[in-house]
């Protein structure tokens, strides 16, 4: 079993995200997650999408996924070559006895506190999924009364967009398409 | 340049423009304002008797002409009568735009009366879908839909069209230029892989064409017979390319596949190279994919790159429009052999031996009932090559695939990939508006025909003359057969009585057809011309066939095709063959 990490450009129009989601679902692909955003262009949005690939080959999963007419762009993000990361909120459980360890957990990794009352915290943290799964079990110990996390997004490493790579502007006369009869 | 005018009269005229000559539908509430342009309309309109009709037989006129078919209905159970026929057209990649109606933008998401959410409910099996609140959309829209459907890999498409869209009034310019940055089927397929396929074929002893229905969508097959006939190799034709290659040629080998040829399923099994142009290994055609032509090597050549490599490995994939394609390799094949080719003649021996030793055959029942198979072989000897046949599904069509002889592409319709019964009177209805001057024969089962016969009405009122065998077995025979085989011949639910009730010739006479029936195989050939002769009325005939005939060969599902059955029990001899 392997993930991968697929960064799509997607047309901002409603219902893409459902012919997503239904593709995955109907075709028996596994998605670890899916996060949707906008991007610098207001006509699309991007999905960064981590797939579990295990009955079928990701060239099969791109290939289907590219048949979206919305789709326009579809790039496999390696580890190596793009930054990674997801958004954690944690509430955990904080009384004035255990605050100086937890406040010691936090400076470790980077995190937050956002919110917090007599008996709780709430923590945020951004990182790759490593780093937020450490985390995670660093605060077990202080009981975790509930957490939020959000999909994985991605961007490519370096000057770079994919988007300035891939959006042609070619245009199709409708004189060309529809109704001309068959000649064998 | 732009008029004022509503947004019904602007989808009107966006038909208009983007070339449609008829379209086939039922009107209601929500698309009620379109109707009212349509009466004025260039476009001829075909009132059918249900939605799945309307559907089918946009099917049946794109099969034909190659155009794309337009159906169109109201919302909620108008579109959702539509569903079954756009899964028809996806799974066989027929383009379609449906357009529906939908209520008001609105009350859309409050469960208004007549609303179902259809873009949502057909974007599994549209190649595209659109819910259109806004006026101004309606030109592009439309614009669109016709260039996604009939372009790249065919399918349908939907519009769904809010009555207020159709009512509000708006400015109309078709468009004249489409951007679609998601969208750009590759025609031209890459030379590297032109190369690499006619290196494999010069290579290969044992080559295998493997032709499926986007030779017919192409409409390469004079291509096809060019290449043929320079490799030298047998061609088989799936369900859906019936016709793309001549049946008398002396190259083609049938059908391969569930109830394929035994020379056509061995030659793709002992094959060291399948040609694989527009097919994609369908488990009706591989049977136990892990058995299928184990010694093959693949050359995958297809319009759609996502079928290269889902079922099956592609030592070489041409990414390619067949036309285009099939035309690049004829040069690329001379080249290669010219510096020389592997010698087919061992192969070609034991192949054609195999195939002459297993021709396709049937048993004349006993009790001296009329044979099924018979009757089809009749009216394809009756009517001939440049007739339209459309089957409906279960046995029937599968005898209307392997008894009737095709030459021609476009003159074999039927419902390969979802299997739908009831295909068949609305797709031949379709079939005949698409090519008037021809003869249409639907050849349709007791159990389909009664689920779409309905359409014979419509026929019958807008001069479509079709023609209906009934190929009347008194049963879901398909089923029956496998009962018969594997639940030990018990029959549950698979008797229809339909030799009792209903009374087909009454009905079709209640229709406003020609209704004749035949049981006697001496009566066969008179009853065919007199069906035949009729061209102001559509035709119908039951033919009443003896119950227990079986489709033979027959690869038993999800098993290997090394176990074909030539008869029940019963195995080709393969001692007997040097294969
Ligand atoms: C809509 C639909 N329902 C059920 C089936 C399953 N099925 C496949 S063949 C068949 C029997 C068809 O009977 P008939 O039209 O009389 O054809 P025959 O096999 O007897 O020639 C059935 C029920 C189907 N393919 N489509
Ligand atoms: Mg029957």
């Amino acid at each position: 079993m392997s993930t991968h990490t697929l960064s799509v450009l997607v047309e901002n129009s409603p219902g893409v995200l459902a012919r997503v989601a239904g593709l995955f679902s109907r075709r028996a692909y596994n998605i670890d997650s899916l996060a949707v955003g906008p991007t610098e262009n207001p006509d699309i949005s991007r999905m960064t999408i981590v797939i579990n690939v295990e009955s079928h080959s990701l060239e099969q999963v791109i290939r289907q996924l590219d048949k979206l007419v919305n789709v326009i762009h579809i790039a496999e993000l390696k580890l190596d070559d793009s930054v990674q990361a997801e958004l954690l909120l944690v509430k955990i459980s904080a009384t004035s006895k255990n605050r100086f360890d937890v406040d010691a957990v936090l400076e470790t990794y980077g995190a937050t506190i956002v919110d917090e009352d007599s008996e709780s915290l709430t923590v945020e943290a951004t990182g790759d999924a490593a780093k937020i799964s450490d985390l995670l079990n660093a605060l077990e110990r202080f009981g975790i009364r509930e957490l939020a996390q959000s999909g994985l997004v991605a961007i490519e490493r370096g000057s770079g967009s994919l988007a300035d790579r891939t959006l042609s502007t070619q245009s199709i006369p409708t004189a060309d398409s529809g109704q001309a009869d068959y000649q064998n | 340049m732009s008029k004022k005018m509503s947004g019904a009269s602007s989808l009107v005229q966006s038909l208009e423009s983007a070339g449609v000559d008829v379209m086939f539908g039922i009107p209601g509430g929500a698309i009620l304002p379109a109707y009212d342009p349509i009466f004025d309309s260039s476009i001829r309109h075909i009132l059918v008797r249900h939605e799945q009709g309307a559907g089918h037989a946009a099917t049946g006129y794109a099969q034909v002409t190659g155009r794309v078919g337009v159906c169109i209905a109201t919302s909620g159970p108008g579109a959702t009568n539509l569903v079954t026929p756009l899964a028809d057209a996806a799974m066989d990649s027929v383009p379609l735009v449906a357009i529906t109606g939908q209520v008001p933008s609105a009350a859309i998401g409050t469960d208004a009366f007549q609303e179902a959410d259809i873009r949502g409910i057909t974007m599994p099996f549209t190649k595209h879908n659109y819910l259109i609140t806004d006026p101004k959309d309606i030109p592009r829209a439309i614009a669109e839909a016709f260039h996604i459907a009939g372009s790249g890999r065919p399918g349908p498409v939907l519009v769904d069209i809010a009555k207020d869209a159709l009512q509000k009034e708006t400015d109309f310019v078709y468009p004249s230029q489409l951007s679609l940055p998601g969208y750009h089927p590759q025609i031209e397929p890459t030379s590297q892989s032109i190369k690499d396929a006619a290196a494999l074929i010069a290579q290969s002893a044992k080559p295998v064409f493997y032709v499926g229905g986007g030779v017919i969508k192409a409409n390469a097959s004079k291509e096809l017979l060019q290449l043929a006939e320079l490799v030298g190799a047998p061609v088989v034709t799936t369900l859906m390319a019936l016709g793309s290659f001549p049946d008398s040629h002396p190259q083609h080998f049938g059908m391969p596949g569930m109830h394929g040829t035994v020379g056509a399923v061995t030659a793709l099994q002992k094959a060291d190279l399948l040609i694989t142009l527009g097919a994609r290994f369908d488990d009706r055609v591989t049977g136990k994919l892990s058995t299928f032509a184990v010694h093959a090597k693949v050359i995958h050549a297809d319009i759609d790159p996502a079928e290269i490599g889902k079922n099956r490995f592609a030592d070489v994939p041409v990414v390619g429009d067949l036309k285009h394609t099939i035309a690049a390799l004829i040069p690329a094949v001379k080249a290669e052999f010219a510096k020389g080719r592997a010698d087919l003649a061992p192969w070609l021996a034991s192949m054609n031996k195999l195939r002459a030793t297993y021709p396709l055959g049937y048993d004349t029942p006993q009790d001296g009932s009329l044979s099924p198979q018979y009757v089809i072989e009749r009216i394809s000897a009756l009517t001939g090559p440049e007739a339209i046949y459309v089957a409906g599904v279960g046995q029937h069509q599968m005898w209307a695939a392997q008894f009737v002889k095709y030459e021609n592409p476009r003159t074999w319709l039927n419902s390969g990939g979802l299997g739908t019964m009831g295909y068949a009177v609305p797709a031949a209805m379709g079939a005949k508006v698409g090519a008037p001057d021809k003869i249409v024969w639907a050849i349709d089962g007791d159990g389909c025909f009664q689920m779409t016969n309905q359409e014979l009405v419509t026929c019958a009122l807008n001069n479509i003359p079709i023609k209906v065998a009934i190929i009347n077995n008194e049963s879901l025979g398909m089923v029956r057969q496998w009962q018969t085989l594997f639940y030990e011949g018990r029959y549950s639910n698979t008797n229809l009585e339909s030799k009792r009730v209903p009374d087909f010739v009454k009905l079709a006479d209640a229709m406003g057809c020609v209704g004749l029936t035949c049981d006697r195989p001496e009566d066969v050939d008179a009853i065919i011309k007199q069906a035949n002769s009729i061209n102001d009325q559509p035709v119908v005939v039951d033919f009443r066939v003896f119950r227990d005939a079986m489709v033979w060969p027959m690869v038993a599902a999800g098993t290997s095709n090394d176990d074909i059955k030539i008869a029940r029990e019963m195995a080709p001899d393969w001692d007997s063959q040097e294969l």
